[in-house]
């Protein structure tokens, strides 16, 4: 086989893609889906992603273990949600300024940090070759999926399964749907959603991990274009369930990849604006969710931005 | 063949330890201060166990007060709760519900996204790690089969009615193994049929030794009914109770309120008008946004109250916020006084027409501004028949003085933030705002809830005497007895639509009460 398979190269390819994109959409997603079940917003997982990024970089190339970089991300972001949530639960304190002003800071404290790190080569996390039954390259790269995305993707079946059927998942989304009620059953709702946002943040940060150390594999200051912030928009578009947060997060995954993808059959012209497809993909399926009239169905009714 | 049914192992309900059928409580000179305030002063009521106690009073009269130091939200400043003759020793309300004391609050407690079930669940003291709903169900419908009444167990809470939720709340704390109950105006949000079949299975439980009641409660028809026994509270004392059978509702109704002589109701005098509002076939999408509500026609004349009747939440809210102009119609017109209406500001000054919403508060005021402002709101910009652009304070001042004296709205001051005010005097102010001048049409929604005797009187008979001048007055109550006492003609809305009218002087109100729960 020479590999010529014309434009069928574009789907592959953004098959592929989405794969290997979506896994940062899914963690922050999937962390996102928990700490809003439990009545907050954390806009700042976007910061939080990026000092993951760092974080995960860094302490892969010092240890030499790709593994120990994303455990290091995933405390990072969990510091970054405890602190969120802590200062959330001030009274009169707005959980989407704090929000910002985290993002604004793990993106300032990573690009601090990380300047060091932007030349050495950080070891890689492992993939699985799922393409193996194909003579074709193409397919062969495309299939070719990082450890993470696998174990997102069952993260992503376990949490429903928590949300539905364990204690926990029973009394986050009793936090998230009423604070009168949780008092009432002497739950104790700042404490479930400082927990709650630490764990959306320990999972951005293993996001993170993903970028530096898998795809696009290494660290610097712009390794993010946003993903936290329209990991937060998708969570809205998966109407909270985290099974919708797997196919949402590939499909916004494809729509990220439809740039490259193009660009490898020889498609230049409108480059920049294939690039810009996850955006304007945000910017499509938040005005579709929109509703002039009535709650959005299925979000918590503690959140902010659904009171 | 019915042997192999028996002979498979039934589920059964068995009863958490903590259940010892009905338990008895006694406040022993309860006193409770708030600094200088005296909330509560030596009150000494007694609940036999198995009992159906109705707690009375006005608001502010400390009943409220006086449950919460039972359930161990407050720590009574002096005084004892026993329960079942024993120092209760109540240190906060998980310690009350481990005591076996429980409590219905006026506003729903269940999580409006889970399931009944779920809700049951989460609400026990021994939540398993990972709950196994196959078993969990199963219990559960053991458990619904020896109560009196049931509910859907699968189905999301926000989807059941207001009387299935208070069933279930009544239910979850059986569940839970209590065995006195403090019911706190729970039939406030029930039609009469709900509120009947609710406390008459209430009433049975008591009467099984199942369960002693404490019920707060506004209304006498209930106390009669339902109650065996009750207590005044009247400015925080203990004013009077007994056997409910020997006394008359005039009696409680003059322990209540003391030396106050409640406003004369107002007559309602002969009148007769032209169409003020009306409406033709008017349609839009409702809370949710998956209903309709659909208006196929209403008018109401000058000097007359057309009430219409309904359980919270079958478009009442939304045909409002049509009227006020907050929600667009896709079909339909309306017309005041014969031109169209689209609650622009400078047609309802034209046209004269005013709104007195629910919860006047959130939906009338802007709480943080001072009570003077509040009372400009309609006119702060009116310069005769212009607009101005700088404000005229001492105008403004000089209206809301008159206005609070006239409507004997209690405030320190007219520069006080107006959520200083208690809900009575919120009331009086917002009212006094929309019927200050000439008044075409005035609409109104659940003017009097949550207000005492008094100022329910008092407001009932402004909006009667706006009426017998020749204002047209559209009512929305959830309350039934204050639409039949007001309107001249009373209209039923269920699901989004009118369903039923009829003379308010002709009304039967289980006919009512049927149209309004759907079932006719």
């Amino acid at each position: 086989m020479n590999g010529d398979i014309g434009l069928w190269a574009v789907p592959i390819a953004m098959l592929g893609g989405a794969i290997r994109v979506s896994t940062p959409f899914l963690f922050v997603s999937l962390g996102e889906v928990i700490t809003e079940r439990s009545g907050r917003i954390n806009l700042g997982l976007e910061g939080t992603l990026v000092f993951g990024a760092m974080a995960g970089y860094a302490l892969a190339y010092m240890t030499g273990s790709a593994w120990i970089g994303v455990l290091a991300a995933a405390l990072a972001g969990a510091v970054f949600g405890l602190v969120h949530g802590l200062l959330c639960s001030l009274p009169k304190v707005n959980d989407i300024a704090i929000g910002i002003a985290l993002m604004l800071l793990g993106t300032g404290l990573a690009f601090f940090f990380g300047k060091p790190f932007i030349q050495p080569v950080a070891p890689d996390l492992p993939a699985i070759n799922l393409g193996w039954w194909s003579d074709l390259p193409q397919v062969q790269a495309a299939l070719r999926v990082n450890v993470l995305f696998i174990f997102g993707a069952v993260l992503a079946v376990g949490l429903a399964w928590m949300l539905k059927r364990t204690r926990i998942g029973l009394t986050l989304r009793v936090v998230g749907d009423s604070s009168d009620a949780a008092r009432a059953l002497g739950i104790q709702p700042a404490r479930v959603r400082i927990l709650a946002t630490a764990f959306g943040g320990a999972l951005a940060g293993i996001g993170g991990a993903y970028l530096s150390l898998f795809y696009p594999g290494s660290w610097n200051e712009g390794i993010s274009s946003g993903q936290g912030l329209i990991a937060v928009a998708l969570v809205i578009f998966a109407r909270w369930s985290p099974i919708n947060c797997f196919f949402a997060a590939l499909l916004f995954g494809a729509a990220g990849a439809l740039g490259p993808a193009l660009q490898s059959v020889g498609v230049t012209t409108g480059y920049y604006l294939f690039y810009a497809a996850p955006f304007v993909l945000t910017l499509a399926v938040l005005i579709l969710s929109s509703s002039k009239s009535g709650a959005l169905t299925g979000a918590p009714r503690e959140l902010s931005i659904t009171k | 063949m019915n042997m192999a049914a028996m002979a498979e192992p039934a589920a059964t309900y068995t009863k958490p330890d903590s259940a010892k059928g009905a338990i008895g409580i006694e406040t022993v000179g309860m006193t409770m201060r708030f600094g200088s305030f005296t909330a509560l002063d030596n009150v000494s009521i007694q609940v036999k166990p198995g009992s159906f106690h109705a707690l009375l009073g006005e608001n502010g009269a400390g009943k409220s007060t006086l449950v919460k130091c039972i359930m161990g939200f407050y720590h009574a400043t002096s005084g004892n709760l026993l329960i079942d003759g024993f120092d209760g020793d109540v240190r906060d309300p998980r310690d009350a519900h481990a005591k076996g004391l429980g409590m219905v609050y006026q506003h729903f407690t269940l999580v409006p996204a889970l399931t009944a079930a779920e809700n049951l669940v989460i609400s026990r003291a021994d939540v398993p790690a990972v709950v196994n709903w196959d078993s969990e169900l199963k219990d559960l419908r053991a458990f619904m089969d020896a109560m009196p009444f049931r509910v859907p167990l699968t189905e999301p809470v926000h989807r059941l009615a207001a009387g299935e939720k208070q069933k279930l709340e009544i239910l979850k704390q059986l569940y839970l193994g209590r065995g006195f109950l403090i019911l706190d105006e729970p039939t406030s949000v029930l039609t009469p049929d709900e509120a009947d079949e609710v406390l008459g299975h209430v009433r049975k439980l008591c009467e099984a030794g199942e369960l002693s009641v404490l019920m707060i409660t506004h209304k006498f028809r209930e106390v009669t009914n339902y109650a065996d026994e009750f207590s005044v509270l009247r400015r925080g004392k203990h004013v009077g109770g007994g056997k409910v059978s020997e006394w008359g509702h005039s009696d409680m109704a003059a322990m209540m309120m003391g030396d106050a002589k409640p406003a004369e109701p107002a007559s309602r005098i002969e009148t007769s008008g032209a169409p003020v509002l009306e409406l033709e076939g008017v349609r839009a999408r409702d809370r949710s946004g998956l209903g309709e509500i659909s208006i196929a026609s209403l008018s109401v004349r000058s000097g007359e109250i057309v009430g219409i009747a309904g359980i919270s939440g079958n478009g009442q809210m939304e045909l409002m916020e049509i009227l006020t102009g907050q929600r667009p119609t896709s079909a339909g017109t309306i017309k005041v006084n014969g031109s169209p209406y689209h609650a622009t500001r400078a047609e309802s000054r034209r046209l004269k027409v005013r709104y007195l919403p629910e919860e006047p508060l959130h939906n009338a005021c802007a709480p943080r501004m001072t009570v003077a402002e509040n009372i400009a709101f309609r006119s702060f910009e009116a310069n005769g028949a212009d607009t101005r652009f700088w404000l005229a304070p001492g105008e403004m001042r000089r209206r809301a003085e008159h206005l609070v004296a006239d409507y004997k709205v209690k405030t320190t001051s007219i520069e006080s933030p107006i959520t200083a005010l208690s809900g009575g005097n919120v009331q009086r102010a917002v009212l006094a705002r929309e019927l200050d001048g000439e008044v075409d049409l005035l609409v109104i929604s659940n003017p009097c809830f949550g207000l005492d005797f008094t100022a329910v009187a008092e407001i009932r008979a402004r909006i009667m005497s706006a009426r017998n001048t020749g204002t047209a007055v559209l009512l929305m109550s959830e309350d039934l007895d204050e639409i039949l006492e007001l309107s001249d003609r009373v209209l039923v809305m269920s699901e989004g639509a009118l369903v039923y009218k009829c003379i308010a002087a002709q009304a039967d109100i289980p006919t009512i009460g049927q149209h309004m729960g759907g079932h006719a």
